[in-house]
This record gives C-alpha cells, sequence and structure tokens, in this order.
C-alpha cells in the first residue's frame, strides 16, 4: 500500500511538472485576488454587476455574447440583478423578430428570453468596421485564452508604448501580454471611462478586475455550483472512503494477508 | 469453468438455470478464486470497468442535447453547458472521464508489463487488451472532433492526413475518410456515428477479456501459477469486491478533484474558439494521452516511416509474450528487467514530453533518441534479456515465502518434501 502511494505519487509529480513549467516560460501575468477561485470561491455579487455595465458600455459596441440571454443576468450565481433590472435591461435593447403576418421584419424592445443583441450584422461587417480584424465573441473567451482571467485582466492593462525597435502598422497597438505583443484592439479603457452605479471608483484596474470577473462567469455560468455540489462530493466520497477501508481491515483480517 | 458443479437450491432457480445458466455464472463470478497477494495495481481493472460505464452513461445523455452539425454542434456544445440541466457537470464528467480513462489504462498496462502478465498462458487477454487501447485511442480522437473546436478541427485534419502517406491510394483514401476534400460536416456527422458505436465494441471486447482472464484466473506479483481454490486464493466476493470499491473510492475522489476544481486543464484553451477552416492554430497538439505516439511520428523525417513508426509503437505491443522470452513473469525475481522496466517508464514519459513541444531543436533531437531506445526496449533488450538473465530464485507458492519467511527455493522444497 505504501509503495503503490509512493509510486503512484512520484508519476502523478512527473507528469505534472511540464503542466506548470510550461506555464512558466510564458509572460508573468499580473495577479490579483480573485473571489472566485478556491474550493468555496464565489462570485462578487458586486464586481459582476459592475463588471457587466463595463462590458455593456465599452466592450458591447464590438464584441458580441452570442450564448447569453437577458435571463441569465437575473439567474442564481450570475450578477443576481432583480428581474426587473434585468426586464429593464433587455427592454432598452432593440431585437429584430419577425417575420409577422405581414411577412415584414419588425424591431421590438428585447425580453428575458432574447439571446444578447449582437454588435454587427455577420462577422464580415465586424471585420469591416475594424480593420479586418474580427472582435472575438466573449462569451467563453475566458477558457478560450492560455491564461485564462490573469491573461485578460493583464490585457486589458498591458497597453503601452512599443519598445524601441518596434514598429507598428497603422491601427496595430503595443500590448505587453499579446501573443507577439501587437494587437489591433485600441487601448478600451481609461480612468474614470464608466461611472459605476455604487460609487466604485472606475480606475482602469478596477474595470479590468470587474469586466474580467463578468467574464468569468459568462464562460462558466455555473461556477458557483459547481464548487459547492464539488465540495460535498469530495466529503462525501472520503467518509465513505474512511468506512470502507474499515470494512475492507475487518473482511481481510480472516486471512492473513496484508492490504 | 468453475471447479465444482453449482446446483441452485430452490426449485424455481433450478428450473432458470437448467435453461439458462445466469446462476452459474454469478457463482462463479462471487466465487472465483483470486490470488490474495494481488497488490493495489490490480485494482485498475475494476476501475477501467467504473470508467467505461461512466463514459457510456453520460455520453448517451450528452447525445440526447448535442447535435452533430458543423454549424451548430459548437453551439450545441454551450447549450449543454448553460442550459441543459447539471449538462455541465455530465460534460466535464465525460470530458476528464477520457483523461482519468486513459490514466487507469495506462497504470493497467504497464501493470502487467511489470508483472509479466502478458505471458502464457494469458496471451490472448493481453492481445484483446491492445485491440481495447486502439479502440479507446479511437474514440477518444473521435470524441475530441465533437465539440468543433479549433483543436477538435484541427487535430481532424492532421490525423486523418496521416493516411494520404499511403503510397498510390493515399490521397483517396483521405478524401474518403473525410467525405469531401477537407474536414466538413460528413466528416463530423461520421465521427459522432463511430464515437457512439465504438464504446460498445469496447464494452464487448471488455466481457471477452475478462472471460479470457478467467480461464487461467489472475497473475499476482509472485508471478507464479495458483493452484485454485486453496491457501493461496480467497473468493472474488467479499475479498476482491471490498478491496475494489476502496480503490475505485479513492480514484474516484482525484475524479472528482478534476471535474469540480480544474475542468478544463486537461483540454486545450483552443478547442473554446469555434472551429475555423480559414485560421491555423499556433500549435496543433493532440489530448495528452496520445502524446507519447505523437512524438514517435514527428521523430521520423519522413511522413509514411513516421506514421509507420507509430502503428508499429502500438502494435509491438501485441507481439509482446513473443518478444520477452524470459520464463520468469514478475520483475521481483528479474533485477536486470526491473531497471529496464523503469528506463521504459522513464522513456515513454519523456516521450510524451516533447510530444507537447514544438519538433524542433533539442526537442526533436530528444523525441529520435527515446524513439529510438523504446523500439530498442522490446526488439533487442528484452528477446536477449530473458535468455542472458539470472534471475532470483522463485517461491513455490504465494504463501511459503509469508510463512517460512524466506524466499530461498531450498528451504522451500525440503519443507515441502517433509509435508508428504
Amino acid at each position: 500500500m505504501k509503495n503503490f502511494l509512493r509510486i503512484l505519487s512520484l508519476i502523478i509529480v512527473f507528469l505534472a511538472t511540464p503542466l506548470s513549467s510550461q506555464a512558466a516560460e510564458k509572460v508573468e501575468y499580473l495577479k490579483t485576488d480573485w473571489s472566485f477561485k478556491g474550493l468555496f470561491g464565489k462570485f462578487d455579487r458586486g464586481a459582476l454587476q459592475r463588471g457587466y455595465q463595463v462590458y455593456t458600455e465599452v466592450c458591447a459596441s464590438c464584441h458580441s455574447m452570442k450564448y447569453l440571454s437577458y435571463r441569465n443576468l437575473a439567474e442564481k450565481g450570475g450578477p443576481e440583478f432583480t428581474e426587473q433590472q434585468a426586464k429593464a435591461i433587455a427592454a432598452s435593447f432593440d431585437v429584430t423578430d419577425g417575420p409577422n403576418s405581414d411577412g415584414e421584419m419588425f424591431t421590438r424592445p428585447g425580453k428575458l428570453s432574447d439571446k444578447f443583441v449582437m454588435p454587427y450584422e455577420n462577422v464580415k461587417a465586424a471585420q469591416a468596421a475594424n480593420g479586418g480584424a474580427y472582435p472575438p465573441d466573449m462569451s467563453v473567451l475566458v477558457k478560450a485564452r492560455g491564461g485564462g482571467v490573469d491573461y485578460i485582466y493583464s490585457l486589458l492593462q498591458g497597453y503601452d508604448d512599443p519598445p524601441v525597435g518596434i514598429t507598428l502598422d497603422e491601427g496595430v497597438h503595443y500590448n505587453k501580454y499579446m501573443y507577439g505583443n501587437k494587437i489591433k484592439m485600441s487601448n478600451p479603457l481609461s480612468d474614470g471611462l464608466v461611472e459605476y452605479s455604487d460609487g466604485t471608483n472606475a480606475t482602469v484596474e478596477q474595470m479590468s478586475k470587474d469586466v474580467t470577473t463578468f467574464l468569468m462567469w459568462t464562460a462558466e455560468p455555473h461556477l458557483e455550483t459547481r464548487h459547492q455540489m464539488g465540495f460535498k462530493a469530495i466529503v462525501y466520497l472520503i467518509i465513505l472512503t474512511i468506512l470502507v477501508y474499515f470494512s475492507m481491515k475487518k473482511i481481510w483480517s480472516r486471512v492473513e494477508t496484508e492490504v | 469453468m468453475s471447479d465444482n458443479e453449482y446446483t441452485p437450491t430452490s426449485k424455481a432457480g433450478k428450473w432458470f438455470n437448467d435453461r439458462l445458466p445466469l446462476l452459474t455464472l454469478a457463482n462463479h463470478l462471487t466465487d472465483y478464486p483470486t490470488p490474495k497477494n494481488l497488490n493495489y495495481w490490480w485494482t485498475f481493472g475494476g476501475i477501467l470497468t467504473f470508467c467505461l460505464i461512466t463514459q457510456i452513461v453520460t455520453g448517451l445523455t450528452l447525445a440526447m442535447h448535442y447535435i452533430a452539425h458543423a454549424d451548430m454542434a459548437f453551439e450545441s456544445v454551450e447549450h449543454i453547458m448553460r442550459d441543459v440541466n447539471y449538462g455541465w457537470l455530465i460534460r466535464y464528467i465525460h470530458a476528464n472521464g477520457a483523461s482519468m480513462f486513459f490514466l487507469a489504462v495506462y497504470i493497467h498496462i504497464f501493470r502487467s508489463l511489470f508483472y509479466g502478465s502478458y505471458k502464457a498462458p494469458r496471451e490472448i487477454i493481453w492481445i484483446i487488451g491492445i485491440i481495447i487501447y486502439l479502440l479507446m485511442m479511437a474514440a477518444a480522437f473521435m470524441g475530441y472532433v465533437l465539440p468543433w473546436g479549433q483543436m477538435s478541427f484541427w487535430g481532424a485534419t492532421v490525423i486523418t492526413n496521416l493516411f494520404s502517406a499511403i503510397p498510390l491510394v493515399g490521397e483517396g483514401i483521405v478524401t474518403w475518410l473525410w467525405g469531401g476534400y477537407s474536414v466538413d460536416n460528413p466528416t463530423l456527422t461520421r465521427f459522432f456515428t463511430l464515437h457512439y458505436l465504438i464504446p460498445f465494441l469496447i464494452l464487448g471486447l471488455v466481457v471477452l477479456h475478462i472471460w479470457a482472464l478467467h480461464v487461467p484466473g489472475n497473475n499476482n506479483p509472485v508471478g507464479i501459477d495458483v493452484k485454485k481454490p486453496s491457501k493461496d486464493t480467497v473468493p472474488f466476493h467479499p475479498y476482491i469486491v471490498i478491496k475494489d470499491t476502496f480503490a475505485l473510492l479513492m480514484f474516484m475522489i482525484v475524479f472528482a478533484f478534476f471535474v469540480f476544481y480544474t475542468p478544463n486543464i486537461l483540454g486545450h484553451a483552443d478547442n473554446y474558439i469555434e472551429a475555423d477552416p480559414l485560421v491555423t492554430p499556433a500549435h496543433i497538439v493532440p489530448e495528452w494521452y496520445l502524446l507519447p505516439f505523437y512524438a514517435i511520428l514527428r521523430s521520423v523525417p519522413d511522413k509514411l516511416l513516421g506514421v509507420i513508426a507509430m502503428l508499429s509503437a502500438i502494435l509491438i505491443l501485441a507481439a509482446l509474450p513473443w518478444l520477452d522470452t524470459s520464463k520468469i513473469r514478475s520483475a521481483v525475481f528479474r533485477p536486470l528487467y526491473k531497471q529496464f522496466y523503469w528506463i521504459l517508464v522513464a522513456d515513454v514519459l519523456i516521450l510524451g514530453y516533447v510530444g507537447a513541444m514544438p519538433a524542433e531543436g533539442l526537442y526533436l533531437l530528444v523525441a529520435r533518441v527515446a524513439t529510438a531506445y523504446y523500439f530498442l526496449h522490446f526488439l533487442v533488450i528484452l528477446p536477449v534479456l530473458g535468455l542472458k538473465e539470472k534471475t532470483l530464485p522463485i517461491p513455490l507458492s504465494i504463501t511459503e515465502p509469508i510463512l517460512g519467511g524466506t524466499a530461498n527455493l531450498a528451504t522451500a522444497r525440503n519443507k515441502e518434501s517433509s509435508i508428504k
């Protein structure tokens, strides 16, 4: 048993090393205290609501959020706007619906069941408006980038003047954390860009943290349930394992072999 | 199969059993004499059965919500993750379950290698096992294509393109596999069909694997033939059942940790980007469990030879019972083999590591050396070692070294003759 565990742990350590060393080779990302990390990690409700505000006032003009519906904003484990608030948010968007009985498409205020309104008609229109670069959909963006939340958080604060020797084309910007350091998106944030309704000071750092938290939720809307359920499941399994261990010892005591 | 004939006690039971001997089978399975010295490396057979059932059950549920269409697959996976009740849980169990399945199967295979479980009379068990392993790789590869992310698409492109290395008919075969001139909707739908089929083929082969096992019975850490039933064996139930349950629960704790706390760590971030035939990812890498073979493939400069090397690396395992010329099963009594065994383990881990790295410079050199050593181990070291190696004396029975307190053959022989 001891021997078995020793060899097994050695192999796992060996397997895990390349994973961590791979991460270490890349640029050191900026770190912050994410409330959703760890065994009991939960979203900071305030950060999610502020993050939604940053998304909708800044990012949403170019970046779509096609897998989310307005109803999600009022669901448990998310920003948890009240149903009235979510309805009001939905109604503030014009949604194209139809065709009606005359065969015409028409515009109406959004409802909770509507998907987030897309900023562009189609991919080509989005590319045309952004110098050929398609602003990626943000629904699962955090999971689609190697560094995850730390990467997005750093990228938003990574704009800088290009170091000597690097020339940038028209419409290309320098970013310390971008792959290849060249990014088509101009610096989206500046201090005081949005006016938080809860009075929080809208620094670039604060907005980066809030919007990244929001994007983590859009990518993993069930993260809180997952953490809560995981803790219960693992505690249950550990208790059951201990009980089975003693049953096993009892049963095997009839044989002189060790288990 | 069982030595003692079983008769049900009840009249109805006897009536049924005479027509379909299910009760005899159940009796055989519970009574099945198992060597009592099996260590925890032997618990992975049960764990693997659990993995297969888990994959089938979660897979069936996912298939109820998944849409196998190039335009809708990615979206339907997000639908499962967001709107299907506990869909995220089912999908994360299925995705991480594949990794756990391979983790368990590698431990299972390397246990066989250490204790010589592939040797006579267990060659058929071993060969069925290799076929199961091949089917597992096919199922895992096709399953990885289904979410239709960037790695799905480009992984499918790279792997199916391997067939183009076949002389003359290669290109035609690739077009036939794709159902078109590139990986597209027809490829996705057929991969989905096959991904659904293969687990049931595996299930059938698992039945044969266990059937073939129950003919000679389990090998054991000492690697000697065991008289059944005897002082060296215990009935499968309750002894092995409870032990396997205990090991399975520990395995499930690790499994649960991945599912609930780091569900995406074993996947690739690019697979959360929808497939785009016009954008090639910077590095196309397969899932971790295929990396050693990917390294072998890339270490050969010629495409056709690379494919042949990769396939041979797997198929050579099927010839293992005849490549290993040693009559002694367990590495415990083979001091030299034991060292070469651990070198092989390190070699495969190194291959896995370089498989994840770009194929250039030092990585490529290491991959080539490790590939050469892999084949050297099976084709040269094992056959020669079996003939040259001085093995340690093996005990006559499992109980003997424990009761006698020595593994010395001479004392054991004396003792046996004095008993007679």
